[in-house]
């Protein structure tokens, strides 16, 4: 939208994905894969909306979308997997490369 | 991102914010066919820096004081228009915008009885002007206009009441939850949904920034309110009090001061045992008030 719209209406839904959150990552998650158990914890506690779910049927896992994602570590705090201390961690929370 | 996500990323939300996970939750419940009208806030702010939105719904903002007067127009208008039939009309407004500022609009919505669900995240300050003290602040906190030191030790007064004072309007549904709880948050919203008449969800909503905690304990804490005993679930269907109904109780309250710890708006709290003793005793009553 190049001119302001009369009452300021925005005409494309979801346009904030044009604005990429993901340098404002100090630390980051990093999924392990084969350790996913696929609880979705990380999918339905993200502010970012930056987990892609996983699929228990397919056991396809959670993906993480590091174009948006801040790096708060709620993901890596609520992970079922991480809680369960028979279980190997699925997430970690590691130093943003720059 | 999950494909039929409604609130989408590349919002300039905090990271951790708890009211953005809060709000997910809301429209996983509600769906695409949802209005919203947003009083000014944090909310409003970090979602909508023009020309881009987060929303995939029907959104609009209006100012901070008339969320609920907005949604109310919103409901008369579809009515006029025949268009009504299923669609969810909701106000979402946060703790300043509807403790203080927007009161009015949202008691008037209410005693017009309109079929409304309204949503307040609570972070308990005005934390998008930067962290200001309002009647949701609980006893103690410091904020950036009622900052702990030698003169006072934090907010003075109470947190106002919000949801029983709702409840007293004698509305459809009125209900408490937390991000932490999201089935029970996500049922609380369907049952206001489906209210017909006016409804009415506070979702507490910790706020990393405001409060100076750790970003990744937003669901930590959430949890933690309700295992102390500081923020109760509840619903109510009515005016009734003697009908609430509590949706969780913690097996083993809690001492508050485990709440406390965790937050830096609390920190001067540890070094007054007397003001911790008092807020657990104010929080032994409330909860054998709630019956547990």
């Amino acid at each position: 939208m190049d001119k302001i719209t009369l009452g300021a209406v925005n005409t494309e839904p979801g346009s904030s994905l044009n604005y990429k959150t993901g340098s404002w990552r100090t630390m980051k998650p990093v999924l392990t894969p084969e350790n996913c158990i696929f609880c979705n914890m990380c999918w339905e506690f993200c502010p970012d909306s930056a987990i892609e779910p996983a699929d228990p049927k397919s056991k396809k896992p959670i993906r993480i979308d590091y174009d948006y994602c801040k790096g708060c570590g709620i993901c890596v705090e609520e992970c079922l997997a991480n809680k369960n201390a028979n279980l190997p961690n699925a997430l970690e929370m590691v130093p943003e490369e720059k | 991102m999950a494909s039929d996500e409604l609130f989408v990323s590349g919002h300039r939300g905090c990271a951790g914010c708890g009211m953005a996970t809060a709000v997910r939750m809301v429209l996983q419940e509600a769906g695409p066919n949802t209005i919203v009208a947003n009083a000014t806030g944090c909310l409003e702010v970090m979602t909508t820096g023009y020309p881009e939105t987060a929303w995939k719904i029907p959104w609009i903002h209006a100012a901070f004081e008339n969320a609920a007067a907005v949604a109310s127009g919103v409901d008369v208008a579809l009515k006029k228009l025949g268009k009504r039939e299923g669609v969810n009309v909701l106000a979402f407004a946060g703790d300043g915008g509807t403790f203080d500022i927007g009161f009015q609009a949202l008691s008037g919505m209410l005693e017009r009885g309109h079929n409304i669900t309204y949503v307040v995240f609570d972070n308990e300050a005005y934390m998008n002007t930067g962290i200001q003290r309002c009647s949701s602040t609980p006893p103690y906190a410091s904020t950036t206009t009622s900052p702990a030191g030698r003169v006072i030790p934090g907010k003075q007064g109470k947190k106002k009441p919000i949801s029983k004072i709702v409840a007293a309007h004698d509305i459809a549904y009125t209900a408490t939850a937390t991000i932490a709880h999201p089935k029970d948050l996500k049922t609380k919203i369907k049952k206001a949904l489906e209210s017909e008449g006016p409804s009415f969800v506070q979702i507490f909503s910790p706020c990393p920034t405001g409060w100076r905690f750790p970003s990744e304990l937003s669901v930590k804490l959430s949890k933690m309110a309700v295992d102390t005993g500081i923020f109760v679930l509840w619903e109510l269907e009515g005016g009734n009090f003697d009908n609430i109904r509590i949706t969780y109780k913690p097996k083993e309250r809690k001492p508050v001061e485990e709440y406390f710890k965790l937050q830096g708006r609390f920190r001067h709290l540890l070094k007054m045992p007397e003001k911790i003793a008092e807020i657990q005793r104010e929080v032994d009553e409330k909860c054998a008030e709630f019956g547990f």
